[in-house]
């Protein structure tokens, strides 16, 4: 069960011809696939595509209706190969992942399908992880459209267009036999708009039928001859036929104006950006009329010669707006301009940032620049825009916000780990740790301060497979049970075992794909109706051939430091891997908060625990913090008028995982922890017990206060 | 070109606190109000924890009829360029600040409460960020700053912050929509509405109240006579200590007697006593710095915390009312607490006669013999009578106290640090009130008690050095801060070989 439940969402799918369709970016993407009559769909989950899986996953029985295949994919590179159904047969494929990450992980597949062609529209839907808020290197998809030749589409953000190029790209896609991909940057994804639904279209020619009626095709196989047909047919067959298709359909559009001797050529994707910073310039009003001639790429490769060259023919300027590096469009407008002797000034990078998002601000500076160079009268209405703080002000500002680095959840399972690898590196001196993705990543930003590296999801164990030489420390490797079924079993554990590794493995089972909002996989222990389920991932690694093998629970900090400290130091050669089990507190609260309500509110017996820290005997070192980071265990003021550092709280937010006790403990840390058991609906027992603790406690307890009272200083008036 | 133009509202939150929830409210308000709505978000890896944005456009479906064209809106907020920015937290409203989202046309409607980042909160002192100049910087920029403990509201409502927040962006007036259209808004939305309407119409009172003029006066009990046995040592602390330093001297007593007794409390104003007559005699001006300063951390000293201490304070009934306050407990639930206790040797020794805990702590073999006994970690059952007791008990062995290894230890330490005090204070008396607080850096219990002391041990050490640098107080100052700084002591390390260069340069 995902982190978000679509229940409502999927019925949304359903609606037809003249309804409307409210909500964001990437679930219209799946309205779009259903209404283009798709047989089958999958990918890999990651911010910003995992709402259009998990809407999918949810909306099985409708897809059934459809006969339309969703797969949940084992990685990208298994989405990609799952177009090869769309090689032999006119079945109209998509598939989705989150870029350039997966992208990375599918290019062998896709390169394959390219080279091959396809019959089918085969649609790679790229969430591109770019700018504000992306966890990933900051590469672009554009290369891998280049160097495979796939079309890449970038539509203009606003729901109907997305739409529009779903259902195109399946036709482009037939229309020149090429794979299409259509890039959606993370706030398209979210952005929440509405559209005019059509009917969803069950596909005329199935999967079953596939199977039913196979055929092959020699000439679609990548081996020679094949392949070197293959190059051929990209450039005189496919390529012309995309161009054909693109400028009949007019895919690419020229919006603004047509006054004046200088233009705009832009990525659709950032076309509002670019209406918004006209607008804040006094040159654009909010529905884009603006006097400026603008070319808007909602395909950005190919590019089309003819078009490039007839918008800029009679310009003195062109400014390219061209997100990330390198700056592929530039370079090919340029070429296309010298190629074809017309002498437009084309201007880029020279303007704007070479590397990093194209923010509104941003946006504004680069436009405002090159008007100022090329067409000065248009800008001298547009007031250079005053900061909102003098520069002194802002700095104190920028002194005072604190950054807030991501961290694990209230009562993650994963905190324990670290706080257990934290406190072993006091006893055996540091070690080297090889990290990879996933929420266990957090452990590199403080508190811990955990980790050297990260190579790749799942590609934990690989990243220190350099490290395997006689030594005096071992490395630690951090893999989460995500990475692990995506290809660190084998990329991982089995090169490991292969090579007779000597080091440790430490997998993070928390039973999802917990980073990418909660998806199941293999090893869950939930069960699903649509997937299998309960594959313990210690069968796996012992079926690779480990025979050292220990399995911890997350929140036993003690037996964790104890198997740390074995696995590090035991005499034994070969792979040590430990799995961490505890599962995501989110999905577990998610689940078992309203069991738990409905228990209380039926009057069955609940205890619910929750931690404290006592205020008076708090020492203010927060040693606990710097050992947990749990965003419940945090700072109050200290009522102690003799004492300056505030005190650590524990504020309502906690689940009782029982973290920063356990650390108390195995720590050493104080002795101001302690548990509260809450208990709804006590039994007679519980009822008598208490009545009879509680007369006999509280009778001491007065009397000590009455002791205590005949020194008291009063309160003071 | 048309004059209409979007409402521009950013919402600026920490993962987890609810910001889509408030984003999605507004888009459905203004889709029920006539607008064409949008909003964005960046969800990714801020979900946990960290900061993000939600940012939502609205514009009049009307305008947009009228012109027969689509607006072109925005997938984020431009500098300068917001109407409404709401903060869920105070160090967001910060950041909106810093991302320049604030501007003279701007309704910034901030909680005030904070949530501190992991950075505040891993300082070994205090680590919490200033918000005073914070909030002068946002009312300044601001057109309009509307303020108020959205979270505290949210609690008391029983409702989630994003409703309170709701209820106070209608009741700024910031967005032309009725009070009406806001609630069906959330009645629509079908979860916990009862108490997302309390949250809101807390959030609207807030919001739509005039300006709070004067700050509410706490108001003042007659308050409660002193004990008979402790009014010598008050009538001694009027005679003795200057009225400047009566309330901490107070404290400082209360936390002697509490400690120990009587006695001690006459012991602790014996101490001061020669602090007084330095600080009358060097001290600047009338503001007896150093005798507050003194007679603040001389308690600390004399009350440390043991075994004794703290078993005592675990069974307190005014803490048994703590936990269940904490705990949110509701009216006689029956709640159970256990403690997370590890005495280790040294705690044992600490109450023994000084030559037995000596032994004790040098034999190799009676300290593990002991520490087997003492064994793990232990959760002692606080609110049943097995742990009660056993804490009562050892609660009950402050007689042992002024025999002990650690009375002895800790008097000597303090009688020392006095003295240095003492020593400089003539010459400089900032510089002795820098001394007085490097008490300051000795706290709590094992590792950081040992960490604390080392540190101090250190600097102590250097004293003489440091009082012949150039500015010698705010030297100390700060060498008491890059104690704090980390645990390694890598700070302290780098200040303390910092200093060697002056002093040869003095010689």
């Amino acid at each position: 069960m995902a982190e978000r439940s679509f229940a409502k969402e999927v019925k949304d799918l359903c609606i037809g011809e003249g309804e409307t369709f409210y909500g964001e970016g990437i679930l219209a993407v799946t309205k779009a696939l259903l209404q283009s009559g798709v047989s089958y769909v999958g990918g890999y989950q990651g911010a910003p595509i995992s709402h259009l899986m998990d809407v999918l996953s949810d909306a099985q029985e409708i897809l059934a209706d459809l006969s339309v295949h969703f797969e949940a994919s084992a990685s990208e590179a298994s989405a990609a190969a799952m177009l090869a159904a769309s090689v032999n047969y006119p079945l109209r494929g998509a598939v989705t992942w989150k870029s350039t990450v997966g992208t990375n992980v599918a290019s062998d597949a896709l390169s394959q399908l390219a080279s091959s062609g396809v019959m089918g529209g085969a649609l790679v839907i790229v969430g591109e992880d770019y700018g504000e808020g992306s966890s990933i290197m900051q590469e672009r998809s554009h290369a891998f459209a280049m160097k495979s030749q796939m079309w890449l589409l970038d539509p203009r953000p606003n729901l109907p267009s997305i739409v529009k190029f779903v259902e195109t790209g399946f036709q482009l896609s037939e229309a020149s036999n090429t794979p299409v991909m259509l890039e959606l940057r993370i706030r398209a994804c979210h952005v929440y708009g509405t559209f005019e639904a059509k009917d969803n279209i069950a596909p005329q020619f199935t999967i079953a039928d596939a199977m039913e009626n196979p055929t092959r095709d020699y000439g679609r196989i990548v081996l020679p001859p094949s392949n070197f047909v293959h190059e051929v047919e990209k450039i005189e067959n496919r390529w012309p036929a995309a161009i054909n298709f693109i400028k009949e359909h007019r895919l690419n559009e020229y919006l603004g104006g047509h006054r004046g001797d200088v233009g705009i050529i832009v990525q659709g994707g950032l076309y509002n950006t670019l209406i918004r910073a006209l607008e804040l310039l006094g040159l654009s009003d909010v529905f884009g009329e603006t006097d400026i001639p603008i070319y808007c790429l909602n395909v950005t490769y190919p590019l089309i010669d003819d078009e490039v060259k007839g918008f800029c023919l009679d310009k003195k300027a062109v400014l390219v707006i061209e997100e990330g590096q390198p700056d592929y469009l530039e370079q090919a407008i340029n070429a296309i301009l010298r190629n074809g002797d017309i002498q437009t000034k084309v201007i880029g990078k020279s303007v704007f940032p070479r590397a990093g998002e194209y923010t509104a601000d941003v946006m504004r500076g680069g436009v405002r620049k090159f008007l100022k160079a090329h067409d000065a009268n248009r800008v001298k209405r547009a007031p250079e825009e005053a900061p909102a703080l003098p520069a002194a002000t802002m700095k104190e500002v920028a002194e005072t916000v604190p950054q807030r680095p991501a961290g694990f959840c209230t009562g993650c399972p994963e905190r324990p780990v670290f706080s257990a690898m934290k406190q072993v590196q006091e006893d055996v001196g540091d070690y080297h740790v090889s990290c990879d993705i996933g929420c266990h990543l957090f452990s590199i930003l403080p508190p811990f301060d955990i980790g050297n590296t990260t190579m790749g999801y799942g590609l934990g164990w690989a990243g220190a497979s350099a490290f395997n030489a006689k030594a005096g420390q071992r490395t630690v490797s951090i893999m989460g049970d995500g990475g692990f079924w995506h290809n660190g079993l084998t990329s991982g554990v089995g090169n490991a075992v292969f090579n007779n590794n000597d080091n440790v493995l430490v997998i993070v089972d928390n039973g999802y794909s917990a980073a990418t909002g909660g998806q199941d996989i293999l090893s869950s222990r939930a069960s699903n109706k649509t997937k299998n389920t309960n594959n313990p991932i210690a069968k796996a690694v012992r079926g690779m051939g480990v025979t050292w093998l220990r399995q911890v629970h997350t929140y036993n900090i003690a037996e964790m430091k104890r198997v740390l400290k074995d696995a590090l130091t035991a005499k034994e050669k070969g792979p040590k891997v430990i799995i961490a089990e505890g599962e995501c507190m989110l999905n577990k609260e998610r689940r078992e908060k309203p069991i738990r309500n409905k228990a209380i509110a039926d009057g069955k017996r609940v205890v619910r625990p929750r931690f404290g820290v006592d205020p008076d005997t708090c020492t203010g070192d927060h040693a606990c913090i710097r050992i947990s980071g749990c965003p419940s265990l945090t700072l109050r003021d200290n009522p102690d008028p003799l004492k300056d550092d505030p005190v650590a709280w524990v504020n309502n937010d906690c689940v009782g995982c029982s973290v920063c006790g356990e650390n108390a403990h195995s720590a050493v840390l104080c002795p101001s922890f302690y548990r509260a058991d809450l208990i709804y609906n006590p039994s007679w027992l519980d009822k008598m017990m208490a009545a009879m603790r509680g007369a006999i406690i509280g009778a001491m307890q007065r009397a000590a206060d009455k002791r205590r009272a005949r020194h008291s200083f009063g309160t003071q008036p | 070109m048309s004059e209409a133009r979007a409402i521009k509202i950013a919402i600026t939150a920490m993962g987890g606190q609810g910001g889509g929830v408030l984003s999605s409210w507004i888009v459905k308000l203004g889709e029920r109000a006539g607008y064409i709505t949008q909003s964005t978000s960046v969800p990714g890896v801020a979900q946990r924890t960290g900061a993000t944005v939600y940012y939502v456009e609205l514009f009049p479906k009307a305008a947009a009829e009228k012109a027969g064209k689509q607006p072109v809106l925005a997938l984020m907020p431009a500098a300068g360029d917001v109407d409404i920015v709401i903060a869920a937290e105070f160090m967001e409203a910060g950041r909106a600040l810093l991302r320049e989202f604030v501007s003279e046309r701007t309704t910034l409607i901030a909680s005030s409460h904070r949530d501190y980042a992991i950075a505040e909160k891993i300082s070994l002192g205090d680590g919490r960020r200033e918000t005073e100049r914070l909030r002068e910087i946002a009312k300044d920029t601001a057109g309009r700053f509307i303020e108020a403990d959205m979270a505290a509201a949210a609690t008391g409502a029983g409702a989630v912050i994003s409703a309170v927040l709701f209820g106070a962006l209608a009741g700024s007036g910031a967005l032309p929509i009725s009070r009406e259209v806001f609630e069906e808004t959330i009645k629509a939305g079908g979860r916990a509405v009862d108490a997302n309407l309390r949250g809101f119409a807390s959030g609207f009172d807030i919001a739509s109240a005039a300006p709070k003029s004067e700050r509410k006066t706490t108001t003042q009990s007659a308050g409660e006579q002193a004990a008979p046995t402790v009014q010598p040592l008050l009538d001694r602390m009027r005679a003795e200590i200057p009225v400047e330093a009566h309330d901490i001297t107070r404290e400082g007593l209360k936390r002697c007697v509490d400690f120990q007794d009587i006695q001690y409390g006459h012991e602790y104003l014996d101490a001061l006593k020669d602090i007084v007559a330095l600080d009358k005699a060097h001290g600047a001006g009338k503001s007896f710095q150093l005798t507050k300063l003194a007679a603040k951390h001389l308690a600390l000293w004399m009350a440390y915390d043991d075994v004794v201490r703290v078993a005592d304070l675990k069974t307190r009934a005014s803490r048994f009312a703590r936990f269940r306050e904490d705990a949110k407990a509701e009216d006689g639930q029956i709640i159970t607490v256990s403690e997370y206790m590890h005495p280790r040797v040294e705690e044992v020794c600490d109450l023994l006669p000084p030559s037995l805990a000596r032994s004790i702590l040098n034999g190799k073999n009676r300290r593990k013999w002991l520490s087997a006994l003492l064994g793990e970690g232990k959760r002692v059952p606080t609110t049943k009578l097995r742990g009660f007791l056993l804490l009562s008990g050892v609660a009950s062995l402050r007689f042992l106290r002024r025999g002990s290894y650690r009375f002895t230890l800790e008097k000597e330490r303090a009688v020392q640090w006095m003295q240095l005090i003492k020593q400089y204070a003539p010459h400089d008396c900032d510089f002795a009130c820098e001394i007085a607080a490097l008490q300051r850096l000795i706290k709590g219990y094992g590792d950081t008690h040992a960490r604390g002391i080392e540190n101090y041990s250190r600097i102590v050490a250097r004293l003489e050095e440091v009082s012949r640098q150039p500015n010698p107080a705010q030297t100390l100052a700060a060498l008491r801060d890059a104690a704090l700084k980390d645990e390694s002591g890598a700070a302290l390390d780098a200040m303390l070989s910092s200093l060697s260069p002056t002093l040869q340069a003095a010689e």
